[in-house]
């Protein structure tokens, strides 16, 4: 099953936290992603098991939302706002450079598994236009040079620090970490990302990340053409 | 000239206002001990009396919202906060988590006491990591003090909160959509009535209320109505956020005394528009509300005056535009984001925005038609008010504010085979 017995607990107590079982929901899908690294099938049908449902009440939750991702993500996940302010400073020249030297399309995942970039709608931060996030944490008013030398280090698996690293912001290490937090546990245990890095390691880049790059089969919802 | 008021924003300048013993030093939690020693009712009328309006959007007076929640119904009242602020060129309710995460705490704890609630829920975006993190600290903090939890400061209150994380929704900010989300299911809005004051989340008694809103209760519970009402107008009293972003000098967060003129807030607080060029328009309250011009600049920016003008206050999120930004463009951008975030449950909401994202890419793109600015118009007529919630509405204002004040604009682009602006138009809908 998606989630090991030892993750089976803590979504016994994130249902526990609520006056309705149901509102684990979400929490639950962030959980099976911080494991799994997408929604998987499995991963559904594990869901509605643990909160009564069926496969097709979950599907139909997990297909609303943007952040729950039908295929594997990277362990840096690139958001570029596209929203008119951020247009305004130049953020669409910075999601086509990166897209264009990660050689994949908006949405997609490089060759490596390490860094899926995205275009966005706003981001509640406009005074920092144009805005960029790795695993959702602020590197804003980028210029596209500055913006390609974060992409560089990522690929390197190197974080620079966000905008407010003075204030005490830090960027989430894999977005396994930030899954995992999103669910509401707080902060990830030691061995999450190590065990997806080992995934990652075990060879076949394929078997863990479903040919990374390429548009899914089922788009996700607003994909539209 | 009207000055910049520090209320709300009164600790940002401390860096160290986000943790508990800083923001005990600077007044924080002060408003627990004035609001226990008075009965939930009196609190609940001090806050209509203050005349306090919702700060997500609507303006709903916060005092009658609460005043509505069914009693008696053997079921319990929640509090739930909507911080899924994600209406384009709104981000004061984020900078206000990252900066001073305690004050919404504490006005989560006095709201809460006043509508007897026990259990209360923010929903915080899942797109926003610092503020979320600032948030979880400080809710961990105030468990940690006997802030949050059982018998409040020996008050004999009790108060859980949850903060609950969004997962990538706009119009989970509506406040039945925020609700089917946060009960699990699709975040698509409900028809209202039952209004959620009746039937709201787990079919119980709700109020749904905006982070800024929540902010402001201690201040009026601490400070009193007449220093409320000393501040803004009178239909429109107390201090205000203001969010503004685009071609000016200084984008930011500027706290006024609602009825502030718009020219004091762009041209003053904001260092008015970059790179010497002239205003064209700009957005009062973000991207659902009709675009305004530079003629427009010295009307008082509170619900009235705004109204007035033909527009509406929303969110206060000013984005400025200049000379230079292709109206076209403006509302092609701004209808990709509502075709993109139309939850899809009402078809005149679903399939009007595409049908506008399609028509504003044809006409920026130079394939435009004569007739295309009146199809236009049709299809945000047969939009307006023919849908469960307000993003449809809003989808329709960026366009039928455009084709009032820059209409030749669009015949331009039919005219002249395409965009007469320069800078070219990088990965037109790529990902959409």
């Amino acid at each position: 099953m998606p989630l090991s017995d030892q993750t089976l607990t803590r979504a016994e107590e994130l249902i526990a936290r609520y006056p309705q079982p149901r509102s684990a929901l979400l929490p639950i899908l962030f959980l099976l992603q911080a494991e799994d690294g997408y929604v998987s099938p499995a991963g559904v049908a594990q869901a509605a098991d643990l909160l009564g449902l069926t496969k097709a009440e979950v599907g139909a939750v997990a297909t609303f939302y943007t952040m729950f991702r039908r295929r594997p993500v990277g362990k840096y996940l690139v958001s570029v706002c596209k929203t008119l302010p951020c247009q305004l400073r130049g953020s669409r020249e910075i999601s086509a450079a990166i897209a264009e030297r990660l050689e994949v399309p908006l949405g997609g995942t490089d060759q490596s598994g390490m860094v899926t970039v995205e275009e966005v709608e706003c981001l509640a931060a406009c005074d920092g236009a144009p805005v960029v996030q790795v695993n959702t944490e602020n590197y804003e008013r980028l210029s596209t040079s500055e913006a390609m030398e974060l992409l560089e280090a990522l690929l390197r698996d190197e974080v620079p620090p966000p905008t407010f690293a003075a204030d005490g912001s830090v960027t989430e290490p894999s977005t396994a970490g930030l899954h995992w937090r999103l669910a509401g546990l707080g902060d990830p245990p030691a061995t999450l990302g190590q065990e997806a890095e080992a995934a990652e390691g075990s060879g076949d880049p394929e078997a863990a990340h479903e040919a990374p790059g390429e548009p899914g089969p089922a788009p996700e919802r607003g994909d539209r053409t | 000239m009207t000055d910049q008021l520090k209320v709300l924003t009164s600790r940002w300048g401390d860096n160290r206002a986000h943790e508990l013993d800083r923001f005990g030093e600077l007044d924080g939690y002060a408003s627990l001990d004035a609001a226990f020693e008075r009965s939930p009712e009196d609190l609940v009328q001090l806050v209509k009396d203050s005349g306090l309006r919702g700060r997500g959007g609507a303006g709903f007076p916060t005092g009658m919202k609460w005043g509505f929640l069914a009693k008696g119904t053997g079921k319990p009242t929640y509090l739930v906060v909507n911080a899924d602020e994600s209406e384009p060129g709104t981000f004061k309710d984020m900078e206000l988590l990252e900066r001073d995460p305690h004050a919404l705490v504490e006005g989560v704890i006095v709201s809460s006491y006043a509508i007897g609630c026990r259990n209360a829920f923010i929903y915080l975006r899942g797109e926003c990591g610092w503020p979320g993190r600032r948030l979880q600290a400080a809710l961990d903090a105030a468990y940690g003090e006997g802030l949050l939890g059982r018998d409040i400061k020996g008050s004999g209150f009790d108060l859980d909160v949850i903060l609950h994380r969004g997962a990538g929704a706009y119009i989970c900010g509506e406040e039945t959509a925020l609700l089917s989300s946060l009960e699990g299911q699709r975040g698509q809005p409900k028809l209202r009535p039952p209004f959620p004051a009746v039937e709201g989340l787990y079919r119980a008694p709700t109020t749904v209320n905006n982070v800024e809103t929540i902010a402001t209760v201690p201040w009026i519970i601490r400070k009193g109505v007449d220093w409320f009402r000393s501040m803004g107008s009178e239909k429109s009293p107390g201090p205000k956020l203001f969010s503004v972003s685009g071609d000016v000098v200084n984008p930011g967060n500027f706290e006024f005394p609602l009825g502030v003129p718009a020219r004091e807030v762009i041209m003053g607080a904001a260092g008015g528009m970059r790179d010497g060029k002239s205003l064209k328009a700009w957005t009062p309250g973000g991207s659902s509300t009709p675009m305004l011009t530079a003629d427009h600049l010295d009307t008082p920016m509170d619900f009235e005056g705004i109204s007035g003008a033909g527009s509406l206050l929303g969110t206060a999120a000013v984005m400025v535009f200049s000379e230079d930004v292709c109206m076209v463009r403006a509302c092609l951008n701004f209808t990709e984001f509502y075709a993109h975030e139309s939850c899809g449950k009402c078809t005149p909401c679903r399939e009007g925005t595409d049908w506008m994202r399609k028509i504003l890419g044809r006409l920026e793109s130079g394939q435009g038609r004569t007739e295309d600015m009146d199809t236009l118009k049709d299809i945000c007529d047969s939009i307006f008010g023919r849908s469960f919630c307000a993003l449809g509405d809003g989808a329709t204002s960026p366009i039928v504010s455009a084709l009032k004040h820059f209409r030749d604009e669009f015949d331009e682009h039919v005219s002249g085979g395409g965009c007469p602006f320069p800078g070219a138009r990088v990965a037109v809908g790529a990902q959409h």
